[in-house]
C-alpha cells in the first residue's frame, strides 16, 4: 500500500498507545468479571445511570454540532445557555412547589417548567446570535471563539450578580420520584425512565426536523454551501438564527431533565456538562447530529461503567475519581483510530 | 559643565534629605529596638492594629465562612473595636475552599507586614497552601475549623510553625463517628466516600481504621470528584457490598447529592447515612430534602445552657441578625480572643502610644496559653498547636423539622 511508506513514528507510537489502553481495558473488564463481585442487577443499574447522564450530555452536544455545522465556529457559550433554561426553571419550579400547583397538576407543572427554561434558554441564544456572533461572521475563526469564551464568562458571573453565589435546590417533585420494578429484581427509577425517554423523543423530533422540515432543508444547504444557499434563495441569517434557537432549546430542556436528577442549580453549573457535551460532540463527529447523539450516549455508559468494569478488576482503590480520566481517554482512544470521530465529521467543504 | 553641575547639585539634595531622614528617625528607634528573632510588627500612634480572616465567603461553602467571619466580628465588637488604645483593622481574603484559593490568600496577606495574625482557614486544603507562606512572613494564623491531622503532626511536611488551631483533630473526630457508629447504633459494615480533599480523605481514613479496630468490616473506601453530580454508579458499586452505614465526610454540593442518590439504590434503601463537620450547615438539610431525614452528622457541639455562649448567640442575633448558619462560630470567636489577649500580652506599649509587637513573642505566648475559658472550653495549647478542648463535639440527628429551615439540629450523642 501507497500510504505505508507515509507511517511515520508518531503514528506508530500512537497506535502503540491505544493498543496498550486496549489491552489495560480487557484485561480490567475480563478480571472485574471474573470477581463476581457485582451482580447482573448492579451492572443494570449502572448502564442505566450512564444512560440518564448520556441522554443529557447527547441533548446539550446538539447544540453545539448544530451550530459548529453551520458557522464552523464552538461555541463555548452554550453551557450557560443550558445553565440559564436550568436556572429560570428552578425560580418556575419552587414558586409553583409553594402554591400548591405543581402537587396538584404534576404533568401541567413540568410541561410548564419545560417551557419557561426552553424559552429562556432560546431567548439568550438568540440575543447572544445578534450581539456578539453576526458582527463578526466575516472576521478569522479564532475571533467569534474568543468572543464565545467571553460570552460564556459574562453570562456565569451576570446570573452570580443576579441570584448569588450559593446552591439552589430543585423542589421534589413526587410524581417522578420512586421506581418502577420491572422482572426480578430488576427496576429502574422514574426520573432515569422520565429523562431517557424525554431525550429520545426530543432527539428523534430533532432528527425529523433537520430531514424532512422545509427549515430543516435549508438548514443543512446553508451547512454545505452558505453562498449557493442564499443564491438559491435561503435566508442565511434567518436559517442561522433558527439553528440557535433550536439548539438553545434542546439545551433548555437539558438543564430541567439534568436538574431533575440532581436538583442542584448554581451559576457555574454548566461548566462540567458544557465541556463534557463538548467532548461527545467531538466523540461522535462534530458537525454530524446523530453523532452528537451517539457520542453522549457514549460517554456517559462509559463515565458510570468504565471505572467499575475496567479498574475494579486490576486493583485500582477509589476508581470513581479517575472517571473523568476515563471518559477523556476513550476520547483520546477514538481519535487515534478514527480522527474525525465515531461517524465522522460532516462539514461544507468550502469555509465560512 | 551644566551637567556636571546638575549632578553634583541632585546628590546634594539627595544626601541632604538622607541626613534628615536619619535625624528623624533616631529618637523613635531609641525607645524600642526589636529583638525578636522573626521581626516585630510596629504600630505608629493612630494607626490602627491589623488583622485578617482567610475564610471561605462565597461559592457553596459561604455558609462555613460566613459563620466564622461573624464570630470575629462580634469579638472584636466585644473589645469596642480597639486593642491597646489602637483601633483593630479587620481585612480578609476569600480563600474559595480550595488550594488554589488558599494559596492565593496566602500570598496577598503574607505580602502585607502590618497584619499581625490571621483567623483562618476554614478548609484544610486551603491551610496546607496558605501555611507556607504565613509562616515565612512570621505571622500567626489562628483556624476555627481546620480539621486534617496533618496540619499539626509535628512529622509531617504540612505542619507548619505559628499555625494554631481551636477545631478538633479529625484523629478525634474520626475516632467518635467510628464508636458512634460500631457502640451506639450497632453498626458492623460500614462504607467510606471521600472527595479527594486532604480533609475528607483522611477522616474517612481515621473512621476506617478505627472502626476496623472496633471489629467492624468497612465493605468499601471509595472517592468522587468534586464537581461531580452523578453519584449513582458510585453508591451502586458501594451497594455491592451491602453495608449498613455510609460515612460521607465531604462538602456541598456533593453532600446532598449522595444523600438524596443513596436513598434510590437498591441495596441501600435502609443504609444509614452520616456525615461530618463539612456538611453541619443549614443549607444541606435544606438541598438534601426528604433524604436527610434520619442522617447523622458529626459536628462541634457548644452546650447551649453556657450562659456565655447564650450571649454570644444574643450578640449575633443583634448584630449580625438570626442564628449562626454553620458550627465553628464559637471556635472562631475563642480563636480570635486567643489572638487579641496574646496580642495584649507580648506588645510592647512606647510612651507616645506606639505599638510594637514582637512575632516570635506573640507565637510562643500562644504556644504556652493554658486554660483559657473559651466558649468550646478550657483550651489549652500544645506544641505542635493543637488547642481544641475535645468537648466540643457530638454527633446531631437530622429530622424533618431541619429541611424544612430551623437551625441547629439537637444534639443526639455526646462521647
Amino acid at each position: 500500500m501507497q500510504s505505508l511508506k507515509r507511517f511515520s513514528w508518531t503514528d506508530i507510537f500512537m497506535w502503540i498507545v491505544g493498543a496498550t489502553l486496549l489491552l489495560l481495558i480487557v484485561i480490567g473488564s475480563t478480571l472485574t468479571l471474573q470477581q463476581g463481585k457485582y451482580t447482573t442487577v448492579q451492572w443494570f443499574d449502572l448502564a442505566v445511570f450512564g444512560l440518564a447522564q448520556g441522554s443529557v450530555y447527547a441533548l446539550i452536544a446538539l447544540g453545539y454540532t448544530l451550530v459548529y455545522g453551520i458557522l464552523r465556529m464552538i461555541n463555548f457559550a452554550h453551557s450557560e445557555i443550558f445553565m440559564s433554561g436550568a436556572y429560570l426553571g428552578y425560580f418556575v419550579a419552587t414558586s409553583m412547589q409553594r402554591n400548591g400547583f405543581l402537587q396538584e397538576n404534576p404533568l401541567l407543572g413540568i410541561v410548564l417548567i419545560f417551557l419557561t427554561a426552553m424559552t429562556t434558554s432560546a431567548i439568550l441564544a438568540v440575543i447572544l446570535e445578534r450581539i456578539a456572533y453576526r458582527p463578526l461572521r466575516g472576521a478569522p475563526r479564532l475571533v467569534p471563539l474568543i468572543t464565545a469564551i467571553g460570552a460564556s464568562f459574562f453570562l456565569q458571573y451576570t446570573f452570580r450578580g443576579l441570584f448569588g453565589t450559593q446552591n439552589r435546590a430543585y423542589p421534589e417533585i413526587d410524581y417522578i420520584r420512586g421506581a418502577i420494578p420491572l422482572f426480578g429484581d430488576f427496576q429502574i427509577q422514574k426520573i432515569q425512565l422520565v429523562v431517557i425517554i424525554a431525550a429520545a423523543v426530543m432527539m428523534a423530533s430533532l432528527a425529523f426536523f433537520v430531514q424532512y422540515t422545509k427549515t430543516g432543508k435549508a438548514m443543512r444547504a446553508v451547512s454545505e454551501d452558505k453562498n449557493v444557499a442564499a443564491l438559491m434563495g435561503i435566508d442565511v441569517d434567518k436559517i442561522i438564527v433558527r439553528t440557535f434557537v433550536l439548539g438553545a432549546s434542546l439545551a433548555g430542556a437539558a438543564g430541567v431533565l439534568y436538574c431533575f436528577m440532581f436538583r442542584i442549580v448554581t451559576f457555574y453549573m454548566g461548566f462540567i456538562p458544557g465541556l463534557k457535551a463538548f467532548t461527545a460532540a467531538v466523540l461522535g463527529g462534530i458537525g454530524n447530529p446523530p453523532g452528537a447523539m451517539l457520542g453522549g450516549l457514549f460517554l456517559g455508559i462509559f463515565e458510570s461503567l468504565g471505572p467499575t468494569l475496567f479498574l475494579d478488576g486490576l486493583g485500582i482503590p477509589a476508581p470513581y475519581q479517575l472517571k473523568d480520566v476515563i471518559a477523556f481517554t476513550m476520547l483520546v482512544m477514538i481519535l487515534i483510530f478514527r480522527p474525525t470521530g465515531i461517524l465522522g465529521e460532516r462539514l461544507s467543504k468550502t469555509k465560512a | 559643565m551644566n551637567k556636571r553641575l546638575l549632578a553634583l547639585l541632585s546628590l546634594l539634595v539627595i544626601a541632604s534629605m538622607a541626613l534628615a531622614a536619619c535625624g528623624g528617625g533616631a529618637p523613635a528607634a531609641a525607645a524600642y529596638e526589636c529583638t525578636d528573632a522573626i521581626g516585630c510588627v510596629t504600630v505608629a500612634p493612630g494607626d490602627p492594629i491589623h488583622i485578617a480572616y482567610a475564610l471561605t465567603v462565597s461559592g457553596a461553602t459561604a455558609s462555613l465562612g460566613e459563620d466564622s467571619k461573624g464570630a470575629i466580628e462580634i469579638a472584636i465588637a466585644d473589645r469596642g473595636g480597639e486593642l491597646l488604645g489602637h483601633p483593630i483593622e479587620l481585612t480578609g481574603e476569600d480563600t474559595l475552599c480550595s488550594a488554589e484559593g488558599g494559596q492565593a490568600a496566602g500570598t496577598k496577606l503574607s505580602a502585607d507586614a502590618t497584619i499581625v495574625g490571621i483567623i483562618g482557614t476554614n478548609c484544610s486544603g486551603e491551610a496546607r497552601a496558605a501555611m507556607p507562606l504565613i509562616s515565612q512572613a512570621g505571622m500567626v494564623m489562628i483556624s476555627p475549623s481546620n480539621t486534617n491531622p496533618d496540619l499539626t503532626n509535628p512529622d509531617h511536611p504540612d505542619s507548619h510553625p505559628g499555625y494554631f488551631r481551636t477545631a478538633h483533630n479529625d484523629l478525634f473526630q474520626g475516632r467518635i463517628a467510628a464508636e458512634f457508629a460500631y457502640n451506639e447504633l450497632g453498626v458492623r459494615k460500614a462504607a467510606t466516600i471521600h472527595d479527594g480533599s486532604p480533609y475528607a480523605e483522611s477522616l474517612q481514613k481515621v473512621f476506617a481504621d478505627v472502626f476496623r479496630e472496633l471489629g467492624g468490616e468497612v465493605t468499601a473506601q471509595e472517592a468522587i470528584n468534586v464537581g461531580d453530580t452523578d453519584m449513582g454508579p458510585v453508591l451502586t458499586t458501594i451497594a455491592a457490598g451491602a453495608p449498613e452505614l455510609i460515612y460521607f465526610p465531604i462538602f456541598e454540593p456533593e453532600g446532598p447529592l449522595v444523600a438524596s442518590k443513596a436513598k434510590e439504590i437498591s441495596g441501600l434503601e435502609n443504609a444509614i447515612l452520616m456525615g461530618a463537620d463539612g456538611l453541619f450547615a443549614d443549607t444541606f438539610p435544606e438541598t438534601t430534602g426528604s433524604a436527610a431525614v434520619g442522617m447523622y452528622l458529626s459536628g462541634p457541639y457548644v452546650d447551649v445552657n453556657n450562659s456565655a455562649y447564650g450571649e454570644f448567640l444574643a450578640k449575633w442575633a443583634d448584630q449580625i441578625g438570626g442564628v449562626p448558619p454553620s458550627g465553628f462560630h464559637a471556635h472562631a470567636y475563642d480563636a480570635t480572643n486567643m489572638l487579641l489577649n496574646a496580642i495584649e500580652q507580648v506588645a510592647v506599649v512606647g510612651e507616645d502610644g506606639t505599638v510594637n509587637i514582637p512575632r516570635q513573642a506573640l507565637r510562643d505566648a500562644l504556644y504556652g496559653l493554658k486554660g483559657y475559658a473559651g466558649l468550646t472550653g478550657n483550651l489549652t495549647c500544645d506544641a505542635n498547636g493543637d488547642c481544641a478542648t475535645g468537648e466540643a463535639l457530638g454527633v446531631f440527628k437530622l429530622s424533618q423539622a431541619e429541611v424544612d429551615g430551623a437551625w441547629p439540629p439537637p444534639v443526639f450523642w455526646q462521647p
